[in-house]
């Protein structure tokens, strides 16, 4: 077990490595991710809707669409040279490739979403020093569940026709049950509201995490074994 | 060679009888619901679409994407290509089934709500249901390898089945507006008897429909494959 995890954070840290030394993607999901939030500030009448009711929703539209965008690039990178052969023929277990891909999803989506809440809060003029610790929490456990189901689809669209534009048709539906709740979770504690009131919410991301986490890891073998 | 093709061709037939069948069963039902059931006291005519929408949804909901599912699952444990047939041919049926149930829907909620569409639990469940099924037959259409091709679609179809009851559950925590369950819940169902024998033929009908159009679509699958593997040699 624990020599799992040491493979799959060694798989992690090249590709999380490879990102940093070419950061074509990051820099492109991130510019993606600001141009989202520019798009919505124009998109909306200031004087007819208050900032505060928009606000969850423009940042959980934002942070789909560019974490969609940073998972296509995930298998990708390893189509070039059939670099993704050679990790299918090294003697790592498939659950240790599965949960190597998916912490360097992980780490890229959160990344891009550190780089969006800022911008986030900038545009939208915005005080969320209060709920800062829970927006956290509520993005972390969001995105850990919708990060397994895209890390499994990104390596089977890979090997399809049009990949880009498969994985969000694929994926969207998929992001719907983490997308509705974060929101949920989001309007009370933009509006000042304790943790305490969001824990039912943020309960049922936990369980959402866990299954998809769970059935990802175990269907995975499936994608990849000719 | 030819021994196979004309076992194609005799699922086809099977599949056009079964077929044909189920729609005179929809058109026995419409014909019973409209002359033989009597009319609902509120609601008026408008219900009358409650023996189709109804049967289509619980065929496209119970039936055709647990089918699709299964057969996904058991194809990745026997590896046998008929599975795989099958639950394509059934996940294009429920697409089918889904879109009567998306388009019955709002017909009925027009004037009954006063609105074609809201989300509601249901609604948004069924909706994303035909997207999950319309994602999977766009992969389907995008890879060639038909090993690779069932493998994906196997995966695809048991993620979309856990998926349901998380939609269904998300959404839950908004108010609905649907109907409650009248038939299958706890308790004796709180419809009239001819009400329900229509609901019934109805669901009868539908369940024959699924059949007769999965035989079909599993038969000229069955075809292809086989002038593909001819072509082939």
């Amino acid at each position: 077990m624990g020599n799992l995890f040491r493979l799959a954070l060694v798989l992690a840290g090249k590709d999380l490595r490879l990102e940093l030394r070419t950061r074509t993607s990051i820099i492109s999901a991130a510019v993606f991710a600001a141009l989202v939030l520019i798009v919505f500030n124009f998109a909306r009448d200031p004087t007819a809707v208050a900032t505060l009711d928009l606000a969850p929703s423009v940042l959980w539209v934002t942070v789909a669409f560019a974490s969609v965008l940073a998972m296509n690039r995930g298998f990708l990178v390893e189509r070039e040279n059939a670099a993704f052969d050679g990790l299918l023929l090294a003697p790592v277990p498939r659950e240790a490739l599965f949960l190597g891909k998916y912490l360097a999803n992980f780490a890229f989506v959160m990344l891009v979403e550190a780089i969006a809440l800022p911008l986030f809060v900038l545009f939208f003029n915005l005080d969320l020093s209060h709920a800062l610790g829970g927006l956290v929490l509520t993005m972390l456990l969001a995105t850990m569940g919708f990060v397994a189901v895209g890390t499994i689809f990104s390596a089977m669209v890979v090997k399809t026709r049009f990949a880009e534009l498969m994985l969000p048709v694929l994926l969207l539906p998929f992001m719907v049950p983490p997308l509705i709740l974060a929101v949920k979770t989001t309007v009370p504690l933009f509006a000042g509201r304790p943790l305490s009131e969001v824990v039912d919410g943020l309960r049922f991301l936990a369980i959402y995490d866990i299954v998809f986490l769970t059935l990802a890891v175990l269907l995975f073998p499936a994608v990849v074994d000719e | 060679m030819t021994a196979a093709v004309s076992g194609a061709r005799s699922v086809i037939n099977r599949g056009l009888v079964l077929t044909t069948l189920g729609l005179l069963g929809v058109a026995g039902v419409m014909v019973l619901a409209l002359g033989f059931t009597p009319v609902e006291a509120t609601q008026g005519l408008a219900q009358k679409i409650f023996y189709v929408h109804v049967p289509a949804a619980f065929t496209a909901l119970w039936v055709a994407v647990p089918a699709t599912a299964c057969a996904g699952l058991l194809y990745l444990w026997l590896h046998d290509p008929r599975l795989d047939r099958f639950a394509a041919a059934s996940a294009e049926v429920s697409l089918v089934f889904c879109l009567v149930v998306l388009v019955t829907g709002p017909i009925w909620a027009r004037p009954i709500w006063g609105a074609w569409w809201t989300w509601d639990g249901r609604l948004t469940l069924t909706l994303f249901l035909f997207f999950l099924l319309l994602g999977y037959q766009t992969m389907r259409a995008a890879i060639r390898d038909p090993v690779e091709r069932a493998r994906f679609s196997a995966v695809l179809g048991a993620m979309g089945l856990v998926l349901v009851p998380f939609i269904h559950l998300s959404v839950y925590l908004w108010r609905g507006l649907h109907p409650k369950p009248i038939v299958l819940k706890p308790g004796d169902p709180s419809l009239p008897p001819e009400m329900l024998h229509t609901l019934l033929y109805g669901l009868g009908a539908a369940l024959l429909l699924y059949v007769g159009f999965v035989t079909l679509r599993y038969g000229i699958q069955l075809a292809q494959d086989q002038r593909e593997a001819a072509d082939a040699r």
